[in-house]
């Protein structure tokens, strides 16, 4: 009895370097491979929460649909003003930017994704998205929400993809700072969380003019780095303080997405 | 009945990390997300042989980090480390004392996320770990604890109603009878 304890012992131990020391390409690809195991189940809980969901449209009363009906019209048309400015602002800026041989910009091109699983451990930030190869997703392909960024593809099968989250120590993002005019105050990388417990604070490293950074600024990506467009929010500054003996600064960064109820997300294609 | 034994080990392994994966309701209000595989290992290593143990911590490592960013392997050894050292001992442990399963499930579920945090760092990678993790360990290692004598009651159900009824012998013999009074 003993002596297939020890047996099974060293098959374990042999069988976990060998798992281990697998490529990374390769280790990949059999991650994606017994992932897919779970895809049926998955599938099944995703359909499952939208007929509790629709259950539960089903009985929200007249008087608030009505209501919400309201809003979202008069909403509409505030938007649709609002585009109106935007598509003046549209031609002038491409007008402009012609007149001094700027390169042209490309719209956003996004696709739509829902979140089906999310990391079981919890020291990493991930989730599981189910759009895959087939639907065109590579990696690094920025992912965001109606708020805000939300991280980047990190790894692509056929059918789903991992998408490492903003705080992740694996999702680095080039940020800058803007004021109130919407003018660059001063500019970072986010690295890290700000807490192992709450998923939409993260820190701001790499301040270069920390005394003009101020709380409720907004963050938004720069194009540094290549991964991510400019402009797409992140979030608000909540505090700036300083570590290493005053040598270095942090902010402590709001992220604009609620990431602890990431359900339906956007991929922004090449 | 081992065989069936096995497999409902590795069904419900599964399955526990599927519900890890995809049900976020303690992670949305504690913070934390709930790690189910230690306690069902320290059941499999009561109640089954080495296979079974073996079986559990390779699949349900594999299983686990395939949906998780940890590199592929890791959560193997900590799994099969706890049924090793519960198995070693189990002539010593009284399986079925409440006692007994809560003790052997909080440190079953205490151990397994650093020692995995441990196989992490020396394997170059760097997982979140702050003040916070102080929290997420303890509730981690409470709430898997009480798991076991569920994992032990939820297996009795399974086998009461699946296996064969026993048969209770009765110690009257008829031709032993001492029959009191005159015939």
């Amino acid at each position: 009895m003993k002596r297939r304890h020890y047996i099974a012992f060293a098959v374990v131990i042999v069988l976990t370097i060998i798992v281990l020391k697998l490529p990374p390409r390769a280790a990949t690809q059999f991650k994606l491979a017994i992932s897919s195991f779970f895809l049926p189940l998955l599938g099944l809980a995703s359909s499952s929460e939208k007929i509790a969901a629709k259950a539960g449209n089903a009985v929200v009363p007249r008087k608030d649909l009505l209501k919400d009906n309201e809003q979202l019209h008069r909403e509409n048309a505030e938007l649709k003003i609002q585009l109106q400015q935007h598509d003046e602002f549209k031609r002038e800026n491409e007008r402009l930017r012609a007149m001094l041989g700027f390169q042209k910009r490309i719209p956003w091109n996004i696709r739509p994704a829902h979140v089906i699983a999310r990391d079981p451990a919890n020291w990493w930030r991930n989730v599981r998205i189910d759009r895959g190869k087939r639907d065109g997703l590579r990696a690094d392909l920025p992912v965001l929400t109606a708020d805000g960024l939300v991280g980047r593809v990190s790894e692509v099968s056929e059918t789903h993809s991992r998408v490492v989250l903003l705080g992740d120590p694996s999702c680095p993002v080039s940020a800058m700072i803007l004021d109130a005019k919407n003018e660059k105050v001063d500019g970072g990388v986010i690295r890290s969380g700000a807490s192992v417990l709450n998923e939409s604070m993260v820190e701001l490293n790499f301040l270069r003019n920390p005394d003009a950074v101020k709380p409720g600024q907004v963050v938004v990506t720069s194009d540094l780095g290549g991964t991510y467009p400019a402009g797409i929010r992140i979030g608000e500054i909540v505090d700036v303080r300083p570590v290493d003996f005053g040598l270095v600064h942090i902010a402590r960064v709001k992220l604009a997405a609620k990431m602890n109820l990431l359900d339906d997300v956007w991929v922004m294609m090449p | 009945m081992t065989a069936l034994n096995t497999i409902f080990i590795l069904v419900l392994a599964f399955l526990a990390v599927f519900v890890e994966a995809s049900f976020g309701t303690f992670r949305r209000f504690l913070g934390v997300q709930v790690d189910l595989l230690p306690g069902l290992m320290v059941y499999a290593s009561l109640s089954s042989g080495t296979a079974t143990v073996t079986l559990l911590a390779v699949l349900g490592g594999l299983w686990f980090d395939s949906l998780s960013a940890n590199r592929l392997g890791v959560s193997i050894m900590p799994l099969f480390l706890i049924g090793f050292v519960v198995q070693q001992f189990r002539h010593l442990i009284l399986r079925d004392q409440k006692y007994a399963q809560l003790v052997l499930g909080f440190s079953a579920s205490g151990f397994a996320p650093l020692l995995t945090l441990l196989i992490l760092f020396s394997c170059g990678a760097e997982p979140m770990i702050g003040w916070g993790f102080a929290w997420q360990w303890f509730v981690m290692t409470v709430v898997g604890g009480l798991m076991v004598p569920l994992y032990f009651r939820l297996f009795g159900k399974v086998y009461r109603t699946l296996g064969y009824e026993r048969i209770v012998e009765t110690s009257f013999r008829e031709d032993r009878e001492i029959e009191r009074g005159k015939k």
